[in-house]
């Protein structure tokens, strides 16, 4: 099943994504390739989200794989439940010996394998979501392997055979650029870079999330957030903390952000989440980046 | 290659398109794009699937297929307009003219046909290489007129070939790599000889003799190798000390498995490409490029604080040693190195600070810049020649 662009822009804006025109395309080009999607960005531009937006506009399911340092294939892939295998021996050894062989084939069998997301994500019968999430904080040898499946779309378990996919799943990959990705894996995806929203787009947003902003208010704080990145900050804030300071706005019964310039101040610590950034954003300059939002 | 690929895929289509997209990834590849065999096709098929109707569409399309880190996705725009929308009939001629040999840069002729935007091409296409972007600066570098300090920084990285102290500092930086090397890592692997029992896979193991414990499984502290980030003062009052300490740094990028160097005066220069040249000449030659800012002054504070935005989060992780070469003499604004020294701090594991000025007689750290900076460094040593650098060996190992 192949969208147009338009038809996936319009869903995804139904499950509250509102999706540039280029994400849309990339989306697009995503089913008709058949090739993994992967998302650079700052941190908290809304990487994650489009896998999680993506799962409901297909009514399918999303399954996650959260990166780490030190992720392996037991945590990736599959394991075995060693604990059941034990008891199934012990079990039949209580028994009349009735052949090892069979045992061996009993105990190896799929009641005894664990999945883990990536195997989970192959063997569903209508392709989910797979989201690998943050794969710059996975080592390099986690990379390589991870290549392997997303080329071929198998993987062997020795003890049961090669694994084929039953449907092929659609790949999100995210990364944050703490690490350099390899080539090979680079070349493997469809590239899309997650920029911070436009201040039409931020308040749409707003407006989809938090419907209580009113479309006056939610342009306010679109504009606001966007003079505030502007500032020299350690840390930018992205589209969540814009969302999570809209909320405390509307909680506090706020309507016009120049009604209540002390209360801006105030909240603005949804947005800033270090020590000096919120030593460089005085009242001062609150009330300068105010006096510049219409 | 892809050429044939992408028209063997698209026997059905008019040739000329085919031919066109061959041309267009031969641009693309002219301009460090890595295309293969397989993004031929796919390009094939997007167009093939109707894509090309609408300019936006396919180039938005194509962008996402063809790109493969931020450098690219923000130059595509621009080599996308030259090629397809500029003049139709010339840019055609340009891409049958060039078919006859792939290796001729097609995008080179491109700006001359397209008056649309040729400058906005031909930079993009030097800013996608590092070295290449040194020369670019140091068209600047002449124009603000050739001081005597840069050809004394020039002369001094020619000693860099003296093959007996290439060799020394070679040397000392293999021992340091040595004793620096490895690091441990909180997670465990499993190893034969360790020091607990990996109970989990020890089962797994033994399951083929019915769950007795025959053959024992543990674990072991992983290594993980330190990385070492060399930020070197070459302004003028280090011009005595560069040269040692750029083939120190030599050495280090040729035995740690990971380390960065970065070169620093007004402005900071990431280097570590250009001391990886095989070719001593070579590597000399962007090196003095690179260093010909030299001499007007030290602006420590705001080549950290470069390093800190552009460069720290790719570069530093969490075992990295930051080693900082530099007398301290800040120009710039003392307290900012202050800040920009804490950031770092935070960042990584350790900061050492050589300072050359500290084997002197009677020197005491004074400096507005240095005091600032020294409470957030973990070792604050005195190096002036390659061999006291070397007596730092068992102070650098314990880091």
């Amino acid at each position: 099943m192949t969208l147009t662009r338009d038809t996936i822009a319009i869903r995804l804006a139904e499950v509250g994504y509102i999706a540039d025109a280029d994400l849309a395309t990339a989306l697009s080009i995503m089913y008709l390739l058949q090739r993994p999607l992967l998302l650079e960005g700052e941190a908290g531009v809304g990487k994650t989200e489009v896998a999680k937006a993506l799962a409901s506009v297909h009514e399918t399911e999303l399954i996650r794989l959260q990166c780490y340092e030190g992720l392996d294939q037991s945590a990736a892939l599959y394991e075995w439940n060693y604990q059941r295998q034990l008891l199934a021996i012990e079990a039949s050894k209580s028994q009349q010996a009735d052949g090892t062989v069979d045992l061996e084939d009993r105990i190896f069998s799929e009641k005894y394998l664990l999945e883990r997301p990536l195997l989970a994500a192959i063997r569903r019968p209508r392709s989910p979501v797979l989201l690998i999430d943050e794969i710059d904080r996975a080592d390099e040898e986690f990379e390589a392997f991870l290549l392997e499946l997303l080329s071929d779309w198998q993987m062997s378990i020795p003890e049961l055979g090669l694994v084929k996919a039953v449907s092929i799943p659609h790949v999100v990959i995210t990364s944050n650029g703490t690490r350099e990705l390899s080539d090979a894996l680079r070349r493997r995806c469809l590239y899309h870079y997650v920029d911070f929203p436009e201040i039409d787009r931020e308040a749409r947003i707003i407006l989809a999330r938090i419907p209580h902003a009113g479309a006056a208010l939610s342009l306010q704080i679109a504009r606001m957030v966007e003079r505030v990145r502007k500032e020299d900050l350690r840390k930018v804030p992205g589209v969540a903390e814009t969302l999570d300071w809209a909320a405390a706005l509307v909680g506090l019964n706020i309507t016009d952000l120049h009604d209540a310039p002390e209360v801006v101040h105030d909240t603005l610590m949804c947005l800033l989440k270090t020590r000096e950034d919120s030593g460089r954003i005085t009242r001062e300059v609150t009330s300068r980046i105010l006096g510049k939002v219409a | 290659m892809s050429r044939v690929g992408a028209k063997a895929e698209l026997d059905r289509a008019p040739t000329l398109l085919a031919e066109r997209l061959a041309g267009f990834i031969r641009t693309l590849r002219a301009s460090t794009f890595t295309v293969g065999l397989r993004e031929g096709q796919d390009a094939a098929a997007i167009l093939a699937a109707g894509y090309g109707d609408r300019p936006d569409l396919l180039r938005s399309a194509f962008k996402h297929l063809f790109s493969a880190r931020k450098a690219d996705w923000d130059k595509f725009d621009g080599i996308f307009d030259a090629f397809w929308l500029g003049r139709r009939v010339r840019s055609r001629v340009a891409s049958s003219g060039t078919a006859a040999d792939a290796r001729n840069p097609s995008v080179k002729s491109m700006p001359k046909n397209s008056n649309a935007e040729p400058p906005r091409v031909s930079i993009d296409q030097i800013a996608s290489d590092g070295g290449v972007k040194a020369e670019e600066r140091t068209g600047e570098g002449r124009a603000e007129g050739a001081s005597r300090t840069e050809s004394l920084e020039e002369v001094d990285f020619r000693k860099l070939v003296d093959p007996t102290e290439t060799a020394e500092a070679h040397a000392i930086a293999a021992r340091l790599a040595h004793v620096m090397r490895t690091r441990l890592t909180r997670r465990d692997v499993a190893r034969r000889r360790g020091y607990r029992l990996d109970l989990r896979r020890t089962i797994h193991r033994n399951i083929s003799h019915g769950g007795v414990p025959i053959h024992l499984v543990k674990r072991n502290r992983k290594e993980k190798p330190l990385r070492l980030v060399i930020l070197l003062d070459a302004s003028g009052s280090m011009s005595l000390y560069t040269s040692a300490f750029l083939r120190f740094i030599h050495g280090v990028l040729d035995e740690f498995r990971e380390a960065e160097a970065f070169l620093f005066h007004t402005r900071l220069a990431h280097v570590s490409d250009a001391m990886k040249e095989k070719d001593a000449a070579r590597a000399l030659d962007r090196l003095s490029v690179m260093a010909q800012g030299a001499g007007g002054g030290t602006r420590i504070g705001e080549s950290l604080q470069t390093f800190n935005r552009w460069h720290a989060a790719r570069v530093i992780h969490s075992r990295t040693c930051v080693m900082i070469i530099s007398d301290g003499y800040e120009t710039g604004d003392a307290a900012m190195l202050g800040r920009e020294m804490e950031a770092l701090a935070r960042r990584c594991r350790r900061i050492v600070w050589l300072n050359p000025m500290l084997g002197w007689e009677g020197y005491s750290p004074e400096a507005a810049g240095i005091k600032a900076a020294l409470p957030h460094v973990d070792l604050f040593a005195p190096a002036n020649t390659l061999k006291s650098l070397a007596a730092l060996e068992p102070y650098l190992a314990r880091l």
